[in-house]
């Protein structure tokens, strides 16, 4: 399969089961909101070393917020809900807490609810104050710039984590020119998120090493300057790869992200250096999600809600 | 199908409970059923068809007409559906009330809402003393829903209130929010002297600085952005405060008698 001269491969994605969350930071104006939610999402790209993978989702507009102030949405997903509820209440009492004029909101409903501010209310050291609207529990909490306002849980559903491709190019920066157009496509898919510096990772990772120590190690197969050495899965003329990992809240925001993710890549074509799209797997044994790359950029479906 | 209407026919000399006339107690009576239900008037009991004329069938939806301030506890412990009331009602009004929502079109005599739970309780004139209180001898009162009153309300009200929302186009009279344990009032107009006295917790939403008494301490004007999320969850009520958007107030905290957490906040 071919798409403006880039060879789309014959392989597939592989993901995993994942418990996700979403909330709303809002503060006085988008950029302290920003500054809440970057610091909040960062150290935020591999459960691997994080504890979740996190990042902004979107901005939003005074009017689609709870406290009608300018916002961000923001994604978090982890393995399993114990680390999820850990880590977002960690990140909360270290980035929002103490972010000036932030405030945090549940940003998904669910039956499953973790803990967003209801201990981080003791902060308050008695002062803090519970309110009630809307069948919704808000805290108060007195701090130095006026007060916290956050809600008291917000919701955890299903979601799936590690969808990815990658691109193959034939110079570094085509490679990395067509991840931050595809990067720019993917951003306004909602439900998703990349959370990758910039959304995207260089350092692909096979399993297992020669280190006792090491449990992944450097993607062998499709790093260019071994191509001499090792049993390479790169022809002679790409010379830099890079990936593209996403995370969702169903299977099909994720088709939808690599659908307009990859057709946003292969629109500079190979005129542009982008030789081929690849993705990564494990053989098909360990993730319960299956992405085919094929697959999806021949889903019609998918074409008409391309952003 | 129409509302069940109850229309009252007979001259009232004492109190008549109409505790059993709600959309819980009555959904699947038959008319002859519902007619010979008995209500304590007084010291004795008589049926519902000797005071009230009864037309419509709809449980669901009850009306009182020509209610007067002698029918006490419309809405006893309602727990779905809708109650509206032409006239006056008497004491206890949506007494323990847990869903639903009652409408009165005329006047409520005291103790409205008392140890309501849930559900909304509209009053389109004034309402006597202790709206939202606890029954004597108990220490919570009202623990939940939303209490609008399109006139003034008396002495007391939102004394011992748990949770929940009360919010008063009109004037309040003296110890608006006495040993109030959570919740907010709202006050448009004036409240008399004494307001908060007690209260533990809570917030108490005014218009204007009323005379404070010695335990409630000032702690200067603030803009505070939970006004922002309170008053846009009003944004649907059928009152006055759903279009208010201020967020700047003078806030003091009390009652500093009584652990002084509560507080009451002046829109600027």
């Amino acid at each position: 399969m071919m798409i403006n001269g880039v060879q789309i491969d014959d392989t597939f994605a592989e993901a995993f089961n994942m418990r996700g969350t979403r909330l709303i930071i809002t503060a006085q104006n988008h950029k302290w909101a920003y500054n809440g939610a970057n610091a909040m999402t960062g150290f935020a790209t591999s459960v691997i070393g994080c504890g979740v993978e996190a990042g902004i989702e979107r901005e939003l507009s005074p009017q689609e917020t709870p406290d009608g102030r300018p916002g961000v949405a923001v994604l978090m997903f982890a393995m399993g809900s114990a680390v999820l509820m850990k880590q977002l209440e960690n990140r909360m009492g270290q980035t929002i807490l103490t972010c000036p004029t932030a405030a945090a909101f549940s940003g998904i409903e669910g039956n499953d609810r973790i803990n967003l501010g209801k201990n981080l209310r003791f902060f308050g050291d008695g002062f803090q104050i519970s309110k009630q609207f809307g069948g919704k529990r808000y805290w108060r909490v007195p701090v130095m710039d006026g007060e916290f306002i956050t809600e008291e849980t917000t919701g955890m559903v299903r979601a799936v984590g590690g969808g990815n491709f990658l691109v193959l190019a034939t110079s570094q920066p085509q490679a990395l020119d067509a991840c931050e157009a595809a990067i720019e496509a993917m951003t306004k898919i909602p439900n998703v998120i990349m959370p990758f510096p910039g959304g995207v990772v260089r350092s692909g990772s096979k399993v297992g090493s020669k280190y006792k120590t090491m449990f992944a190690s450097t993607n062998d197969a499709f790093c260019p300057t071994l191509k001499g050495v090792t049993d390479t899965q790169l022809s002679e003329d790409i010379e830099s790869v890079m990936e593209i990992v996403i995370d969702g809240l169903t299977e099909a925001d994720i088709r939808k992200a690599t659908y307009v993710g990859i057709k946003a890549a292969c629109k500079l074509g190979a005129e542009n250096g982008i030789k081929r799209i690849s993705a990564g797997n494990y053989g098909g044994k360990l993730g319960q999600f299956q992405f085919h790359l094929r697959d999806i950029m021949n889903d019609k479906t998918l074409n008409g809600e391309m952003a | 199908m129409s509302a069940l209407t109850f229309t009252l026919k007979k001259d009232l000399a004492q109190k008549l409970d109409v505790s059993p006339l709600t959309p819980d107690l009555l959904a699947g009576k038959s008319l002859a059923e519902i007619s010979a239900t008995l209500l304590w008037y007084g010291k004795k009991q008589i049926r519902v068809d000797e005071a009230f004329e009864i037309t419509g069938k709809d449980t669901n939806e009850i009306v009182f007409d020509q209610s007067t301030s002698k029918i006490d506890y419309i809405g006893s412990g309602l727990k779905t559906g809708r109650i509206t009331v032409n006239g006056d009602a008497g004491a206890f009004l949506a007494f323990q009330m847990q869903q639903g929502i009652i409408t009165v079109h005329g006047n409520v005599n005291d103790f409205a809402a008392t140890e309501m739970a849930g559900g909304l309780l509209l009053i389109n004139h004034n309402v006597g003393d202790y709206l939202g209180g606890a029954l004597v001898g108990n220490k919570k009162g009202m623990k939940g829903g939303t209490i609008i009153v399109k006139g003034n309300a008396g002495e007391r009200t939102g004394d011992q209130m748990r949770r929940g929302i009360i919010l008063i186009e009109g004037n309040v009279g003296n110890y608006c929010a006495s040993r109030m344990l959570a919740g907010t009032i709202g006050v448009l107009g004036n409240v008399g002297e004494y307001v908060g006295y007690g209260m533990r917790r809570g917030t108490i939403l005014l218009t204007q600085t009323p005379k404070l008494h010695a335990t409630i301490q000032d702690c200067g004007i603030h803009t505070m952005p939970f006004l922002s999320l309170m008053f846009k969850s009003f944004s649907d009520f059928p009152s006055k405060f759903a279009h208010n958007n201020q967020n700047r107030v003078h806030r003091f905290a009390g009652d500093i008698g009584n652990d002084g957490k509560g507080e009451i906040l002046v829109l600027k």
